[in-house]
């Protein structure tokens, strides 16, 4: 039981000699097992270890391939989207150079209107005109057979592949596939053919030149001298099929038709939703209709003889379906070339005349929208109307050009012997382990089949994941999701409130439940809606109490054997005691390294889930008394009750083209209104042992803990729950002052509580705030918190810019979807907080742009005057120069209004303050009185403006706003600034202009799954340095100091934040680049994150963080510019890493290894301060001039 | 002089021998210690919270976060390394066996029967020539009674000695009511040596944190009269073997431990404060003191001054206790 990426990277693997990767969804899972592997001594079919190296881009791996190519060693990689775009240009030399070379490629979405991390073949699309060949797999077992196909095709011919398959649909799914024994890779690859490419590689040996600069004399012919090996590519794939079929029994060809031979109607279809078509066509025709597929394997290059003869003679309609968008073109490019072909075979004689079927072409599945059979007959239902459309999409509603067609719902093809379940677990319960566990025990225990695909949510943590199981006695294609489920299980109860959980329950289904109460009284818990789908479907209805199991057997929080156990149990896709059997085969397998305790641990568990197992007989009628809450408050705006909570229930699906706008701009402020509830224990505040420090404030990933200061008078309308002390700042008499939890989206990270530092004197165990249940003080909590927030805030201009009063400023940055207890995004809302209201954001891909922009709901928001942090994501190696084009056009936008106004100047005076003018020419912006000074002048200037009616005074209206100075902040991970943004961050920074470049350093890239990048410190593992890193910490900072007008601060909020706080405001005061480094802890790092802030401490007083800043306005007065925030390191490293499962891990693996680089890394950092402490020495004075 | 030892059946070249203690985590140190001339190695213990906390932690921290976010199935190459509290255990156990020819006793510290037994198991395969078994805990439940406490460990080396080939030896605290009687129970049940004490780590109060901090202080040869006298009490009473831990830094200390009866000695803190030469200083230190004294054999000295000469031990004891009383005078600068 394998997923496509490993399948496909088994065989890359076995028949390469160099890997060159950088990693990218969905197709890191192939460049991750091919590293395992080699760091495991793993052989290739030679007998050797094959290389694997990261690069900083999938630019950079391209030239990496290219260079290696040339220099004659089996290469390949692997990638998608973005960084499949980056590597075209290289692709272009590598075909032009005829070089065999074989890439895989996950096919997903381009970024267009917004970010898709999921599937279409938007990517792969935009490479057809390379010179690569390209051939696509529909299945998991195509996938890893066309793999080596490929392989041994580009050796031959020399014509280089691009092997491509359906991002997530099947790069992720795991079904059941014959594999392939070394003997047969063996076999496949020519060694002949090995040894002319090498032959032909650049050596000194036999030198050549490559890459000359040809003139118009005889470029063009020279680019023609290919076209014989272009000639016989089809031959050769085919050839390489007809081995291939020897040796394993299974055939392919290139243009595959399945149908009857009198197909009247046809779809002509490249990936896994061709085989969604073929069985819904295998299905329609045993109703009598004579429907068929042709399924496109080798796209490039088209072969036009061989498509022809693949087409059934007896077609009358052709629909072509593209899983891609080309705005602009007469169709998408498969359509296009289907219609092309048809007619060019026409006309040279290879089809008759007299085939002229209608061809029509429409888009599917782009972002993995799911492609279901009922699709695939609402096309072929299309093709039979009178007149069909000639373009259209299928699969959603377009109610603004009315191209897509009406899907039956209903419509459902699955077999009767298949057994499907679908289970909702919470991402920590490890329901998705055990169901890829349960998979694998039927398929690789049993002659039964199993399929496994997974959804998961949007947010980082505490999200929601849906997993979909097939099983059954024949091969499982239906590569969708599950829409008549004959078991559903839910995990975690709570989601019966929040979701439509027995949406997919088939009529008798199974429903297990995962509840604290019995059977005899969980029925009495459920809403309205649940119990009505219950007696409506006739549900047969179980529930287990898991957490209690799991308690009792020792086994913590971990209710994934529990509930695998009881599906077992109850779903008969296995006999019983073969079923608990194998389950306790698997835990003995999984766990048995672990010990024999854990072991029994998990056995006793199984026996106790058997017992603890209950059948609940569902009453005839609904008797419940509450119905499921609204998904959003009634007070949200109605963009967000109409569109947004429909997504948040899961049934985004539904949403019809109009609910979006079309340049995939965004409303601000919407997490608010989604109301999470993830937290068992929230903080709690007791007034009395605070010390009003606001570090629990600064702390707060998610902004769900506030604090105001406020006049006594506002408490009169208070709830009596309502806590409040007086507040004991000398500068502000007489005030109140109330910090405050937001119960609903508090993740329970208690980071808050762990930077407390104000102990209870009685009881010493106990803080100013500490953790409690939620649910008893949930409606207290949630009545005090409504009130905090319409509390009036003070005045900002008044407030200091020191850590405690920043915190009084409003967060426009909260509640977003980052792992609870996140170091990013501590720093993300004090900018907020410092400049948000005139923010502008440029954030690069990774973590900061997921939990900033994924949707449902986004965390940036807007302040009472509707100002706020105008954020976008534009790529991810593109960032700084995006952010610098931004502050580019606002400079200009400034540098026009200024302009005006001197050119308008005296028609403006008689209207306006004679002193206005100059004001707003000269404003001082630098502080907060500044800014609210001049945008009260801009005020004044809009309503004389607005009396005038001149062409002028029209285009000064438009760009007035930009009189208030915009703060521009570049913001994103170490992946991008020290690795593929790091050009442009160099660029940037050189450029002399007025940004601010903020990295969240975690040192490795998070988002993606913890890959090692430029910033990963010596000895850390990481993927692709699983030895532990060798090379040192890349050194940002001093890079940057070297401009000497770059303001450099590297801070640590757990460590100093006053430095951190000052830092900020004197990056964003300092007239041109700035360069923030914070360090921020991740769940990469391994540990309990509530600690997150005390290791940041730890990192400095050890040396491995070094604090410091280097401000360029210090040359004015000869002082160094460059001063150190932390001291000597007091502390000998280990004392910092040995709190890190990232460190420590590599003790567990290879101590020896770990020693020598725990040396090593103690030398680096020892140097490293050693060399900061001599930069910052003070200068000598200058002896006084004498004239 | 012939400084030749018998210690759990093993034959030492002397009887100084190197305590758990976290030096065998370092093969250098390991090295140095056998070059100085140690006679034998304890390792460092396997606790058994080590292993389950490892655990715990790793699915709180790391396990929790593995297929729950749809681009990363998982934020570390090859999880299941922190776990591997008892393979690293072995795995060092197994290179320090490699690396040195003296003999090397396993430890194992931990409070619930348990695991202990296959543990124990797994100590001897790995290669250990003898198991030191650390019943550590403080007994702070107030329901629980001496009787209770006490055969959970006779309990325990019953079942440890059940399986086990290699020798054993029982480490105790000095905090029984009635230790000879203990003692006794521990010998019946198959111990082959005591080890007399432990040193539990008395916490301190911060009284700047408000908070209880743990402490770490190396002994002192002041320490050592503890277990001078229970090794008096013990020596040559029962059929095992005994073997002293905690004060023992000198020479002189050597041979006091020998004088009251220890079968072998065991140097910890000096072994950690020192460099290893100090293991040739202490031998040679009591070789000449022995040759002063002219005694010509371990045997001759080992036991002299324990209490199974003397009829009543209790009653010495009560005597001596008296004498301490009257004997003390406050001195004038005295608080």
């Amino acid at each position: 039981m394998l997923d496509a990426n490993e399948a496909v990277a088994s065989v890359a693997y076995r028949v390469s000699e160099v890997i060159a990767i950088y990693p990218i969804t969905p197709s890191s899972g192939m460049a991750e097992v091919c590293d395992e592997w080699a760091s495991a001594g793993k052989e290739n079919i030679w007998s050797d270890v094959p290389e694997v190296v990261q690069l900083q881009s999938e630019g950079g791996v391209a030239g990496a391939l290219h260079g290696s190519l040339q220099a004659g060693a089996l290469s390949t990689t692997f990638t998608a989207s973005q960084g499949l775009l980056l590597m075209i240009p290289n692709m272009y030399k590598i075909a032009g150079e005829l070089t065999p070379f074989c890439m895989h490629v996950s096919a997903r979405s381009l970024a267009t209107h917004a970010l898709s991390i999921f599937g279409d073949h938007s990517d792969v699309m935009a490479c057809r005109q390379t010179g690569f060949a390209m051939l696509a797999s529909n299945t998991v077992q195509e996938a890893q057979d066309l793999a080596l196909i490929s392989h041994a095709a580009t050796l031959k011919c020399r014509v280089p592949f691009l092997h491509f398959f359906d991002g997530f649909r099947t790069s992720h799914e795991i079904n059941k596939i014959q594999t392939l024994p070394n003997d047969v890779l063996d076999a496949m690859i020519d060694p002949k053919a090995i040894a002319s490419f090498r032959a032909n590689s650049l050596t000194p040996d036999r030198p050549t030149i490559r890459g000359t600069a040809q003139n118009p004399d005889v470029f063009f012919q020279a680019r023609e001298a290919a076209n014989p090996f272009y000639d016989v590519v089809a031959e050769t794939v085919e050839e390489e099929m007809a081995k291939f079929a020897e040796l394993t029994g299974r055939k392919y060809s290139l243009y595959e038709y399945e149908g009857p031979e009198d197909a009247e109607d046809l779809l002509i279809m490249m990936g896994s939703g061709a085989e969604t078509a073929a069985e819904t066509a295998t299905y329609l025709n045993a109703q009598g209709r004579k429907t068929g597929v042709l399924k496109i394997r080798l796209y490039r290059p088209l072969d036009l003889k061989r498509l022809v003869a693949a087409l059934p003679k007896s077609v009358r309609r052709i629909a072509v379906l593209d899983r891609c968008k080309e705005p602009g073109a007469l169709g998408e490019p498969l359509f296009v070339e289907v219609m092309a072909s048809i007619e060019e075979a026409r006309q040279s004689g290879l089809l008759s005349d007299s085939f002229c079927p209608t061809v029509i072409g429409g888009r599917y599945g782009l972002g993995s929208k799911d492609f279901t059979p009922a699709m695939a007959k609402a096309v072929y239902d299309e093709l039979n109307a009178s007149s069909p459309k000639r373009r259209f999409t299928v699969g959603i509603v377009d109610d603004v050009s009315g191209l897509s067609l009406p899907v039956e719902a209903d419509f459902d093809i699955e077999a009767d012997q298949v057994i499907r379940a679908v289970f909702y677990g919470l991402g920590s319960d490890g329901t998705v382990g055990a169901n890829k566990n349960s998979v694998k025990i039927i398929g690789e225990g049993t002659d039964n089949y199993a399929q496994g695909y997974f959804v998961y949510d949007s947010k980082k943590s505490g999200a929601v994941t849906i997993s979909h199981l097939r099983f059954g006695p024949g091969k499982i294609r239906a590569p969708y999701l599950i829409k008549n489920a004959g078991f559903i299980g839910c995990h975690q109860a709570q989601f019966l409130e929040q979701y439509d959980v027995l949406e997919f329950a088939a009529p008798g289904a199974v429903f297990l439940l995962n509840s604290i109460y019995p059977a005899d009284q969980v029925w009495d818990h459920l809403p309205e809606e649940v119990q009505t789908t219950m007696i409506e479907k006739q549900l047969r209805f179980y529930v287990v109490d898991a957490y209690s199991v799991a308690r009792e057997a020792g086994m913590g929080g971990r209710i994934n054997t529990i509930m695998q156990t009881c599906f077992f149990a109850i779903s008969g896709v296995l006999p019983k005691e073969e079923a608990i059997a194998k389950i306790k085969e698997a835990i003995e397998k999984t766990y048995g390294k672990k010990g024999p305790e854990i072991v029994q641990k998990n056995f006793e568990a199984v026996d106790q889930t058997l017992a603890a197992l209950q059948q609940v007989t569902v009453p005839g009628a609904v008797t419940a008394e509450f119905k499921m809450p609204p998904v959003v408050s009634s007070e949200a705006p109605d963009y967000v009750q109409r569109v947004t909570s429909v997504m948040l229930q899961n049934k985004g699906d539904s949403l019809p083209v109009s609910a979006f706008r079309p340049d995939g701009v965004w409303d601000v402020g919407t997490s608010k209104w989604e109301k999470r509830n993830i937290a068992q224990e929230i903080p709690i505040w007791d007034p009395d042992v605070c010390i009003q420090c606001n570090k629990c404030v600064q702390a707060c990933p998610h902004a769900a803990i506030r604090s105001n200061f406020y006049d006594p008078e506002e408490l009169a309308d208070a709830p009596d729950c309502f806590r409040s002390v007086d507040f004991r700042a000398k500068d502000y008499p007489n005030k109140k002052f109330t910090i405050q939890v937001a119960p609903e989206d508090c993740t329970g990270c208690s980071l808050c509580v762990a930077v407390c530092p104000a102990k209870n004197k009685s009881n010493p165990r106990e803080k100013a705030i500490n953790m409690r249940m939620q649910e008893p003080i949930l409606e207290e909590e949630r009545a005090s918190y409504d009130f905090f927030l319409k509390l009036p805030k003070p005045d900002r201009s008044t407030l200091k810019d020191d850590v405690k009063f920043t915190q009084f400023k409003e967060a426009l940055f909260e509640y977003s979807g980052a792992c609870a207890g996140c170091g990013e995004t501590p720093y993300i809302k004090m900018l907020t907080q410092v400049c948000g209201d005139r923010l502008l954001m440029a954030n690069a891909t990774g973590c900061s742009s997921i939990y900033g922009g994924n949707l449902p709901t986004t965390p940036y928001t807007c302040n009472s005057d509707g100002r706020g942090p105008a954020w976008a994501n534009s790529l991810f190696e593109d960032n700084a120069e995006f952010g610098l084009g931004m502050r580019v056009a606002v400079d200009h936008q400034m540098g026009i209004a200024k302009g005006m106004l001197v050119r308008l100047g005296d028609k403006l005076d008689a209207k306006l303050d004679a002193t206005l003018v100059d004001a707003l020419l000269n404003a001082e912006q630098s502080d907060e009185a500044g800014i609210a000074a001049q945008r009260e002048r801009v005020v004044q200037l809009k309503s004389a403006l607005s009396q005038m009616d001149t062409p002028e005074s029209k285009r000064l209206l438009d760009v007035v706003d930009y009189l208030v100075e915009k703060s521009v902040w570049i913001v994103g991970g170490d992946g991008w600034a020290y690795d593929i943004g790091f050009g442009g961050v160099d660029h940037v920074l050189a450029s002399g202009r007025n940004v601010n470049i903020l990295v969240l350093d975690t040192e490795v890239y998070s988002n993606t799954g913890g890959q090692a990048s430029k910033a990963t410190p010596i000895g850390a593992i990481a993927k692709f340095a699983s030895s532990g890193k060798q090379t040192g910490k890349k050194d940002l900072g001093l890079i940057a100091m070297n401009y000497g007008n770059v303001y450099v601060a590297r801070v640590a909020m757990g460590a100093k934040d006053t430095q951190t706080v000052n830092a900020i405001y004197e990056a964003m005061r300092h007239p041109g680049p700035s360069l923030i480094i914070a360090y921020s802890h991740c769940i990469a790092h391994g540990y309990n994150l509530a600690s997150g802030m005390e290791q940041q401490k730890l990192a400095v007083d050890t040396g491995a963080w070094t604090l410091y800043r280097y401000d360029p306005a210090k040359h004015e007065s000869g002082e160094n510019p460059l001063k150190l925030d932390s001291r000597k390191p007091k502390q000998p490293l280990y004392v910092y890493t040995d709190n890190e499962a990232r460190f420590r891990m590599l003790k567990m693996k290879d101590p020896d290894r770990a020693k020598e680089l725990g040396r090593l890394a103690q030398s680096f950092t020892d140097e490293r301060y050693e060399l900061y402490e001599r930069l910052a020495q003070p200068f000598e004075s200058k002896p006084k001039e004498n004239k | 002089m012939d400084l030749t030892t018998k210690y759990l059946g093993l034959t030492l070249k002397h009887p100084l021998i190197a305590g758990a203690s976290p030096l065998p985590d370092d093969l250098d140190k390991v090295r140095e210690l056998e070059d100085g001339g140690i006679a034998a190695i304890t390792m460092y213990s396997l606790f058994e919270e080590q292993i389950t906390r490892n655990l715990i932690g790793s699915e709180a921290h790391i396990g929790a976060y593995e297929n729950s976010f749809s681009e990363a199935a998982s934020y570390f190459p090859e999880v299941d390394l922190l776990e591997r509290g008892l393979e690293n255990y072995l795995d060092q156990l197994q290179r320090v066996k490699k690396t040195v020819s003296v003999p090397i006793i396993g430890s194992l510290n931990g409070t619930r029967e348990g695991e202990w037994v296959n543990y124990a198991s797994l100590i001897e395969e790995a290669g250990a020539d003898a198991l030191e078994l650390n019943l550590y805990f403080l007994a702070t439940d107030f329901d629980v009674t001496a009787t209770e406490i006490e055969d959970r460990c006779v309990g325990i080396v019953a079942k440890v000695k059940e399986r086990l080939g290699i020798p054993l030896a029982v480490k105790l605290s000095p905090f029984f009511t009635a230790l000879p009687h203990f003692a006794k129970r521990l010998t019946d049940a198959g111990a082959d040596g005591l080890v007399l004490f432990n040193r539990f780590y008395q916490p301190d109060i911060d009284t700047d944190e408000l908070d209880v901090q743990p402490m770490l202080e190396l002994s002192h040869s002041s320490e050592l009269r503890l277990r001078l006298r229970w090794l008096a009490l013990l020596s040559g009473r029962l059929p095992v073997d005994l073997s002293v831990s905690g004060g023992v830094h000198t020479g002189i200390d050597l041979a006091k431990s020998l004088m009251a009866g220890a079968d072998s000695i065991q140097m910890v803190s000096s072994l950690l404060m020192n460099s290893p030469q100090v293991i040739g200083q202490s031998l040679s230190e009591l070789t000449h003191w022995m040759e002063e004294k002219e005694y010509k054999s371990l045997e001759e000295l080992r036991g002299c001054l324990n209490y199974q000469h003397c009829p009543d031990p209790e009653a010495l004891e009560r005597a001596n206790y008296m004498r301490v009383l009257k004997s003390f005078r406050a001195g004038s600068s005295f608080r």
